[in-house]
């Protein structure tokens, strides 16, 4: 994986310093909070319903074993023994003192990580898919261009005070499971005719209160063109993007009032203009990074594994384990498993210090110390041999990580929602409880397949709803919370917003409804292979519709 | 009815204004403030608190009192009065369990 080199040590570094500095003269009274305020969102430090919180950036969901020990350290001495991981494949913690902050920093520092930019109206931390380098049906491991485009943006003085934040993720896969679609950049990485490298461009998208789809506007995007076209996309959004209403200064509105073909010549132009200048990404400087990510060394086994089989037929947790949790990987003999954050009645996303520590164990005995987190708030090993399961998954009993659920009714994605963060409006992760709780048999929720159930605690949609199967939205009702389902989002390949389909629930309905809906599917499937999310398409939502309120 | 509420600017703790001025780490503790002047005369003392670089975020929020506590009216205050309800372990009603 990546390694700092001198610049990113030095940047890094200083940062740290800076932001100590910055600390010691809030907590002497030398800034006002409305002067610290925008400084410690820089650094991922929020101020929310308990405490501060401080966002902590996984750069596209890599990380390794020691990284991850030290997450687990943080969480056990300065938090409360846990952290969450995020839909933006980062890890917030919840607890943290601000005086402690910079010591955090400065640990953070010696592993080679940092919280900048995980807030605030600058560039994000870009997200991968979280099987890249490792999926079967992947073109190219996208992770080299995240790094690029992470370096490029640090810091990046052009663009530290945009209109609003920016989100760029990016997929190696035709399959796509980096949502790129509903991100302000989509890159999809592509070959041409002649077997070139290069990437489909989507701009655009986004969620929150104005959800909207990417609008393509490259088919082919060259690889040595990537980070001049991204900063002329950049330098069009810094000059024309709204500034003067916080909800509309997002690209997607940018794109929706100007129109595709006028911002698409207008990037164009932009990128005629530095196309060949300082940002054109020569060949050895890409491969330089590639290197980084070179495979670790795995030895071509075969499809099967005697170990596997046998297990699987005499232990029934772990032959569903195997059939839900195993992504194919492009090496015959090996694996990519994911380790569901989602324990059945949980909390989507959270993981003790000693899961963590028991994770950086099992991702250095069994996975070539490589640990990815996904969007879907899981943590994945992408390279264990096969040979492997049956001991990795006793080790992920032992740690209470072996939910063999990903992909199911059960493997929710829900915000932090009212329980912690100050914008909510309802509470997500109860509501998710509650659903993991009624469909958590085992049995049930194989047979209800794959179901995307995504929570939200307010509009802003940090908990993805408007793209889940179901999608559910908390709000506020003459004080009391209240639920609007929508039904028939995607965020893949063929990504799709959901539809609300009629009036909200209360908090005691909605589990009910989220039955209602699942039994209604189950009743008019074509068969088991027809998933939810393809018979809602086929069936439309009047069944649905029907079996929450009744015939019209 | 009103109470005065903040966070401590160190630890981000949740703090509501007690009777004397200062700032208390129970609702249970804070006073309920009635009428227009005397919650603003309330908030602004809060100010300067926050002037002080105690504390951050001062505003004052809706209560009602049943049977003479303090109990806040909307749910996100409910839950800032006693922590996380998906971690009874954590926050306030931890505290009060192990007080």
């Amino acid at each position: 994986m990546y390694r700092y080199d001198e610049f990113d040590a030095s940047f890094v570094s200083q940062r740290t310093d800076q932001f100590k500095d910055q600390v010691r003269r809030r907590l002497a009274g030398e800034l006002s909070e409305d002067e610290f305020k925008p400084l410690r969102l820089m650094n991922g430090l929020y101020l929310q319903l308990h405490a501060y919180m401080l966002r902590v950036a996984i750069p596209y969901g890599t990380l390794n074993g020691r990284q991850m020990r030290k997450l687990a350290h943080i969480a056990r001495t300065y938090d409360k023994g846990y952290g969450h991981f995020t839909t933006r494949q980062n890890i917030q913690f919840n607890w943290p003192r601000l005086e402690d902050t910079p010591k955090i920093l400065e640990e953070l520092a010696e592993v080679e990580m940092h919280a900048i930019q995980t807030s605030g109206n600058c560039i994000r931390n870009v997200t991968a898919d979280h099987f890249a380098g490792a999926a079967a049906d992947e073109i190219a491991d996208p992770r080299p261009y995240a790094e690029i485009l992470r370096q490029w943006s640090s810091l990046h003085p052009e663009f530290s005070f945009l209109p609003r934040k920016f989100k760029i993720a990016i997929t190696g896969a035709p399959h796509d499971r980096a949502a790129v679609q509903v991100h302000d950049i989509g890159l999809q990485l592509t070959r041409n005719d002649a077997g070139e490298t290069g990437f489909v461009v989507y701009v655009g998208g986004g969620l929150g209160r104005t959800p909207m789809i990417g609008r393509k506007v490259r088919e082919f995007l060259p690889e040595e063109d990537l980070l001049a076209y991204s900063e002329a996309i950049l330098r069009v959004y810094n000059r024309y993007g709204r500034r003067d209403n916080k909800f509309k200064a997002r690209i997607k509105i940018l794109m929706h009032e100007t129109g595709l073909e006028e911002l698409k010549a207008d990037i164009e132009q932009e990128f005629e203009k530095i196309r060949f200048g300082v940002l054109l990404l020569p060949d050895e400087e890409v491969r330089r990074i590639e290197a980084y990510f070179a495979p670790p060394p795995l030895e071509v086994g075969s499809a099967t594994s005697a170990a596997v089989e046998a297990r699987r037929a005499s232990d029934a947790a772990f032959a569903q384990f195997a059939a839900h949790n195993l992504n194919p990987h492009r090496v015959p003999g090996y694996t990519s498993v994911t380790l569901s954050m989602k324990p059945v009645g949980g909390i989507p996303g959270d993981a003790t210090d000693a899961q963590m520590d028991a994770m950086a164990d099992l991702a250095e005995q069994y996975g070539h110390d490589e640990i990815r987190i996904s969007h879907e708030q899981n943590v994945i090993l992408p390279h264990v041999k096969l040979d492997d399961l049956p001991a990795l998954y006793d080790g992920l009993v032992a740690a209470g990580i072996a939910e063999g659920n990903a992909g199911l009714i059960t493997d929710i994605i829900a915000c932090p929602g009212m329980d912690f963060c100050a914008l909510a409006t309802a509470r997500s992760i109860p509501v998710a409880q509650r659903i993991s709780e009624r469909f958590g048999a085992a049995e049930r929720q194989a047979e209800i397949g794959e179901l995307k159930i995504k929570i939200s605690g307010c509009i802003n949609a940090c908990g993805h709803h408007h793209v889940g199967h179901i999608g559910i939205l908390g709000l506020e009702k003459k004080g009391e919370e209240f639920y609007q389902v929508t039904l028939g989002g995607s965020a893949n390949e063929n990504t799709s917003i959901g539809e609300i389909v009629g009036r909200g629930f209360s908090s005691e309905e909605v589990v009910d409804a989220v039955e209602k809906l699942v039994d209604t599917y189950l009743g008019l499937r074509s068969g088991k292979e027809e998933t939810f999310l393809a018979a809602y398409r086929r069936l439309g939502e009047e069944p649905f519709k029907e079996a929450l309120y009744g015939a019209a | 009815m009103k109470v005065i509420t903040a966070n401590r600017l160190l630890n981000g703790d949740v703090v509501w204004l007690a009777g004397n001025g200062n700032w208390v780490e129970r609702i249970t503790l804070a006073k309920a403030f009635e009428g227009k002047e005397a919650v603003a005369e309330a908030l602004a003392l809060g100010m300067v608190s926050k002037d002080r670089q105690e504390v951050v975020d001062v505003y004052e929020m809706d209560v009602t009192v049943e049977d003479g506590v303090i109990v806040p009216v909307r749910l996100r205050e409910k839950i800032r009065a006693t922590g996380p309800t998906t971690h009874p372990d954590l926050g306030k009603q931890a505290q009060a369990v192990s007080a």
